[in-house]
């Protein structure tokens, strides 16, 4: 009985350090990117003052489902993520998470603009790719703990990032293709990288377009949570391998060149799924 | 309270919107240079975002033809409240050089209503980075309201 008030402060707390934390983050990465090609950059809070002022700012809708799209998006997010927190089963969450990620595609298609139109069918190729490496991941998991719950996870001896070497290199593909990060920021089109001028939410403005980013902020936190996953023997290893991914990917992010979605299902995709099933199959040995 | 959290995020966050409205692209070479790592407006908040429905302050550079005239405002009326506008060099202000051809309008305040002028053929990106810096604080104060008036 005295579990559930921690639990109830677990839950509540969860969405508010996630907010804090991807803001933040999103912050480092803006400031990252500005100093790798010798800027100052904008501050790190940033995010949260551009957050303000999209909320204070008129919102237009084109389309009510433009209302709809990003509350789902963003309440799916934070179930998946209260669920993480809570162990929940990776299954179960992987579920949610990918309910509420598809009303991204149902409001860049709900959406008349052609951009919105042309980047939501992007980012159905997007979910895909990315999706079928988490549950390359849950199978993983399954074979190595007999058991899609978090919780034995927590009591294994060894770190699973020395079993699944390969894995983690494909969770690192879907992390950069769900961070909308070049070369994978076809949907997204948020840096004008790609030959797009507007993703998905083209047609999004003021507080609609603020809870869509939040939803998206979300989503990266629980992909990143996900990075802890290969290191769960101790606390400070899993975050700061997550913090590795999550800079891992802001380098590539920076260094590489604008592609075609083509290349990202027929090169990246492969070449990571295959890696996943590759040390699937070397876990069975 | 919230009023000031507001107007300071609106300060600190102006996402513009450039348009090209029939420029020789002088004006805009020193708008996007801006951008640079030279001058780096990014250090205050600003993003060049290319759409409409996201920007809060929209620069136009060049003059104002018959045909463009329409775009021009409908990507004024596209724009969020509040909003602010921000005409760049010397065609942008009074049609410039092309002021008597038979097909220009003329400035960019002929179509929709402008904010912050800034002069020059073309302005330097100094110039710009301060009328934008200018046009923030009037955005902090709302903008103008007024909406598109025919001509």
């Amino acid at each position: 009985m005295i579990g559930y008030p921690a639990k109830l402060l677990e839950i509540l707390l969860t969405p508010l350090a996630a907010f804090l934390l991807a803001g933040m983050l999103f912050g480092l990465q803006r400031r990252l990117a500005a100093r790798l090609q010798s800027r100052l950059g904008p501050p790190l809070w940033q995010p949260f003052l551009d957050l303000a002022k999209l909320l204070a700012k008129e919102s237009r809708l084109t389309n009510p489902w433009l209302a709809v799209c990003p509350r789902l998006q963003l309440a799916a997010a934070t179930v998946a993520l209260v669920l993480f927190v809570l162990r929940s089963d990776l299954l179960v969450i992987l579920f949610v998470h990918m309910a509420g990620g598809s009303f991204l595609v149902v409001g860049g298609l709900g959406s008349t603009s052609p951009y919105s139109q042309c980047a939501g069918q992007r980012q159905l190729w997007q979910m895909f790719a990315a999706e079928t490496i988490l549950f390359l991941l849950a199978a993983a998991l399954y074979m190595t703990t007999g058991s899609f719950g978090l919780e034995p996870l927590y009591t294994l001896q060894q770190p699973l990032l020395l079993r699944l070497p390969l894995m983690f290199a494909a969770y690192l593909v879907a992390l950069a293709i769900k961070m909308r990060k070049s070369p994978f920021d076809f949907a997204g089109a948020d840096h004008s990288h790609q030959e797009l001028v507007g993703g998905v939410l083209t047609d999004y403005s003021g507080r609609h377009l603020a809870l869509a980013e939040v939803a998206h902020w979300f989503e990266v936190v629980l992909y990143l949570a996900f990075g802890t996953l290969f290191w769960t023997t101790d606390f400070a290893g899993g975050l700061l391998l997550a913090l590795a991914s999550f800079l891992t990917v802001n380098l590539l992010d920076n260094s590489t060149a604008r592609l075609t979605w083509r290349w990202l299902l027929t090169r990246s995709w492969l070449a990571a799924v295959s890696l996943a099933v590759l040390n699937l199959l070397l876990l069975g040995v | 309270m919230m009023e000031k959290i507001i107007g300071f995020s609106r300060r600190k966050s102006p996402w513009l919107l450039h348009f090209d409205c029939g420029s020789c692209n002088g004006c805009d070479i020193e708008t996007v240079a801006a951008l640079t790592p030279v001058y780096d407006v990014e250090r205050f908040g600003v993003v060049n975002v290319g759409n409409p429905k996201h920007a809060d302050i929209l620069l136009v550079t060049g003059t104002v033809n018959q045909r463009n005239q329409r775009v021009l405002a409908t990507l004024y009326q596209q724009m969020p409240a509040p909003k602010v506008v921000v005409a760049i060099g010397a065609c942008g202000l009074s049609g410039g050089i092309f002021r008597q051809a038979p097909n220009v309008v003329g400035g960019v305040d002929r179509v929709i209503p402008v904010d912050v002028y800034i002069p020059g053929c073309p302005p330097r990106p100094e110039a710009i980075i301060d009328a934008v810096l200018l046009a923030v604080e009037k955005l902090d104060a709302g903008g103008k309201k007024t909406s598109v008036e025919k001509r």
